[in-house]
């Protein structure tokens, strides 16, 4: 095992291996409040052939390896559970191809969120791509990983949903493409007509391979955006409002705010829809379309559509939106986690009222912040709870407002959103038993060592 | 330590990183080094842990700490309230190391020589003013300014071709200028971004003596570092008076058509100094030079003014050399970033800054497609 730090050294330079105290405090942790876990050596690869050697390495000394991007996903999924090495992928950051024609692009692993929104809006101003309101830093592969969802999952689904193609380096160390990619210079299906593989490796969190490329598609970028927000303090009538919202087909986004301050926002359910145009007529013609969807809504006093401030606008409109990493200090103590389950908009009301429920119960500041996906199909409910890192009793009350809220989502019949270990494992509890013999059967097969981020979606 | 009530308060985003369009990482530290250890949020989560006994005061450590540029990028994007201070914690946890006495050997002895020699090349004080030898610079002696030049510029002998560009356009503009020759000392920027506050204290306090000895009530500095302490840490030390960087003075000047300047041909990009730019938030004055040449063309880097990536010579770095080598060296990249505008010629405004490129220009074997110009110097070559 000595040895390790000079193959390591030997395959990515001796300066981009580290088994330093500093490196092994850091990499053992995510913002969020999972337990730490020191890896043996951090790495940062820069081509997918270092990822190679690094992967086959690990297979000959039978240690684990834990891919990590940005770190943001707050749920402990790039913590190191058995230690070995964390193979951070930010060095991969090149924006490989832009088809703007078939309106894909293929990155690789490492490239983040936010460079490949800067790169569309300097080279392809009429494309951009379903960016989430996680840190610009948060990466585009770790992010298709965790099934996460951006300013287009309204429209499209989630951003996993939105993958065209995998280049993946398998637990065994060979290099594989996934979609139409594996038997054409194209990427422009992960799957269909093929038997779709991806699945293999979306939603494992590196527990089958490690994405050293992805493809994703690009939408039409329209040249103007704007926001309306209508407001109701009338919980159980948000899946109605999101029914008929969603029934137009209008809204590039719709998300849902509530929270208890500033005051000006407690007890109201704010429904922020995005629209976007290319001319103004566009712009208005939604709008009105919108608001004539909700006309019922109004003319019973059961809601309306507030004033958006000038002021306001900026921030809403923003992306990724900053002010979802604020939400961190807002006990001036630089933490904030969520459980987000995928559930269905008719649980809405139950949702809000259980953030209520457990803010009281727990003495926590809250946010809840629900997603729509699809139209309609499902909503990812954030229940946010925002911590002082210098309180340790303040961690330990979110800590347990957390573990409620993941088994209420599991009886409101929820699905874990980048679960936690411990969410995996209640997960796989409640699994179909043929379907997490399925599951068990692809990770031994695929990972018949168990390196790959160990831990995560292990079957017992 | 100082701010020890806020270091908890980093969520590690990211955003700190970043440039303000997200197109690249513009930390310089981060960009050298890809670990996040080395990225303002890696190192507030260290100190922290430093300060809580969680790690040791490692020779990894000091590096980590020791190569920040306090190029302030991370104050600049950060997007927390306390952003502002960020800069300042680093400096406020190197403080503690020195403190200690556990720093790393290239700091130690840069204090060293300037505790000793009064400037880091251990040049005897008599060679101070010599820069100015053979030039109608005369010495400080109740003029309207004082020139001050800054340990670079005295004694680096590309940055003294700087100091003389500098001193020779500012009379030749009619200014009554004076400089301090040999009694001239260090300005103790670099000094208190190193963490010795003790010895910054100590210069600051002599250099105010001496300012206000001498009637000083306006100061031009060359270097954007002398500029930053005069301006921003002087007066609570009690030493009020007016600073200009030389590029403030000149932009109206020239501006004004005060000096006739003929064609000057060429394709120009211009690199922010740090602590002109972000520290002080001043990008027009050197543009502005820039554009009052008839007929240069003034290419914009992608990443500048509030974006500008920095040279990697700051906090001490350029003395240092923590931050140097390699290809993913602030310089080469900077350098990079310069070739890709297809400019010819990267105007600067700090003489730590123009022998940073310098050197990476070298490095980079670019000596045929790319020139370092201070402004100063780009406008000798312009005066009719």
């Amino acid at each position: 095992m000595s040895n390790v730090i000079l193959s390591l050294a030997e395959i990515v330079g001796e300066n981009y291996v580290s088994s330093g105290e500093e490196e092994l405090y850091f990499y053992a942790r995510d913002p969020g409040l999972m337990p730490a876990h020191k890896p043996d050596w951090v790495v940062v690869p820069k081509t997918a052939e270092e990822v190679q050697k690094i992967v086959r390495l690990a297979k000959k000394e039978k240690i684990p390896l834990v891919p990590m991007g940005a770190g943001m996903a707050l749920t402990g999924l790039i913590i190191p559970l058995k230690g070995g090495i964390v193979v951070d992928m930010k060095r991969m950051n090149k924006i490989l191809e832009v088809n703007e024609k078939a309106r894909y692009v293929i990155v690789e692993g490492g490239t983040s969120h936010g460079s490949l929104k800067a790169y569309l809006e300097k080279n392809y101003p009429r494309l951009r791509h379903s960016i989430p309101d996680s840190p610009a830093t948060a990466t585009i592969a770790a992010n298709m990983m965790i099934h996460g969802q951006g300013r287009l999952t309204q429209q499209y689904g989630f951003n996993s949903d939105m993958v065209t193609g995998l280049e993946v380096v398998l637990p065994s160390g060979e290099i594989c493409k996934i979609g139409s990619c594996s038997i054409s210079p194209e990427w422009f299906s992960k799957g269909a007509p093929l038997p779709d593989l991806s699945g293999l490796f979306l939603g494992w969190f590196g527990a089958t391979g490690i994405i050293t490329k992805v493809a994703l598609r690009l939408y039409p970028r329209k040249k103007m955006r704007d926001v309306e927000i209508f407001v109701t303090d009338k919980e159980d009538l948000v899946p109605d409002i999101i029914y008929e919202l969603t029934h137009t087909e209008m809204a590039e986004d719709i998300v849902i705010f509530s929270q208890p301050l500033p005051l000006i926002f407690k007890d109201n359910h704010h429904i922020t829809i995005f629209i976007t145009g290319d001319t103004d007529e566009e712009l208005e013609f939604k709008r009105k379309m919108l608001w004539d969807a909700l006309d019922g809504f109004i003319k019973s006093k059961d809601g309306g559509f507030m004033w958006v401030q000038p002021a306001m606008k900026p921030i809403l409109l923003e992306m990724p939106q900053r002010s979802v990493s604020r939400f961190a200090d807002v006990k001036k103590g630089g933490g904030f986690e969520y459980s987000g389950p995928i559930i269905l908009v008719e649980r809405y009301p139950e949702c809000t009222r259980k953030i209520v429920e457990l803010s009281s119960k727990y003495d926590l500041g809250y946010s809840g912040m629900a997603r729509i996906i699809g139209r309609g199909h499902c909503m990812m409910f954030g229940f946010a709870f925002t911590f002082n890192r210098a309180d340790p009793d303040m961690m330990e009350r979110v800590r347990k407002a957390l573990h409620e809220v993941s088994n209420y989502a599991l009886t409101a019949g929820g699905v874990f959103w980048k679960p936690t270990v411990d969410e995996q494992r209640m997960a796989i509890e409640r699994m179909d038993p043929n379907t997490r013999n399925l599951l068990k059967m692809i990770k031994k097969n695929v990972d018949p060592n168990g390196i790959m981020n160990p831990g995560n979606w292990e079957v017992n | 330590m100082k701010y020890e009530d806020i270091i908890h308060r980093c969520f590690r985003c990211g955003y700190c990183k970043f440039t303000g369009d997200y197109s690249d990482f513009n930390c310089p530290s981060y960009r050298k080094f890809s670990f996040e250890t080395y990225a303002p949020g890696g190192r507030m989560w260290l100190i922290h842990a430093w300060l809580n006994d969680e790690i040791k005061n490692s020779d990894r450590f000091q590096e980590i700490l020791f190569s920040c540029a306090t190029c302030a990028n991370c104050v600049e994007h950060c997007v927390f309230t306390f952003s502002d201070d960020l800069v300042n914690i680093f400096i406020a946890a190197k403080e503690e190391m020195v403190n200690k006495g556990i720093i790393p050997p290239e700091v130690r002895d840069y204090l060293k020589s300037i505790n000793i020699s009064g400037n880091p090349y251990k040049e005897p004080a008599d060679e101070r003013g010599k820069w100015a030898d053979g030039t109608a610079i005369q010495t400080y002696d109740g003029q309207d300014y004082l020139l001050y030049i800054g340990c670079v510029g005295s004694y680096d002998e590309r940055a003294k071709k700087i100091a003389r560009a500098v001193g020779n356009i500012l009379i030749k503009a009619g200014l009554s200028i004076g400089i301090l020759g040999n009694r001239e000392q260090c300005d103790g920027n670099e000094v208190r971004a190193l963490g010795e506050t003790g010895l910054f204290q100590h210069l600051a306090e002599q250099n105010i003596a001496l300012f206000k000895e001498l009637g000083v009530k306006k100061i031009i500095t060359l270097d954007p570092h002398s500029f930053n302490s005069f301006k921003k840490d002087y007066p609570d030390l009690g030493g009020e008076f007016e600073i200009y960087h030389y590029t403030q003075i000149l932009a109206p000047l020239i501006q004004a058509k005060k000096m006739p300047l003929k064609e000057y041909k060429a394709r120009v990009t211009f690199h922010d100094p740090c602590y002109l730019g972000r520290h002080n938030e001043e990008y027009d004055a050197p543009r502005k030079i820039l554009k009052a040449i008839p007929a240069i063309e003034l290419i914009e880097m992608d990443q500048n003014r509030e974006n500008a990536f920095c040279c990697g010579g700051g906090g001490g770095n350029f003395f240092t050399d923590i931050l140097g080598g390699g290809e993913d060296s602030p310089s080469r990249i900077r350098v990079g970033q310069s070739l890709d505008t297809g400019a010819r010629i990267i105007a600067v405004a700090c003489p730590q800054c123009a022998k940073m490129l310098d050197d990476a220009i070298k490095v980079e074997e670019l000596e045929d497609k790319l020139e370092v110009l201070d402004i100063a110097e780009i406008v000798t070559r312009a005066l009719a």
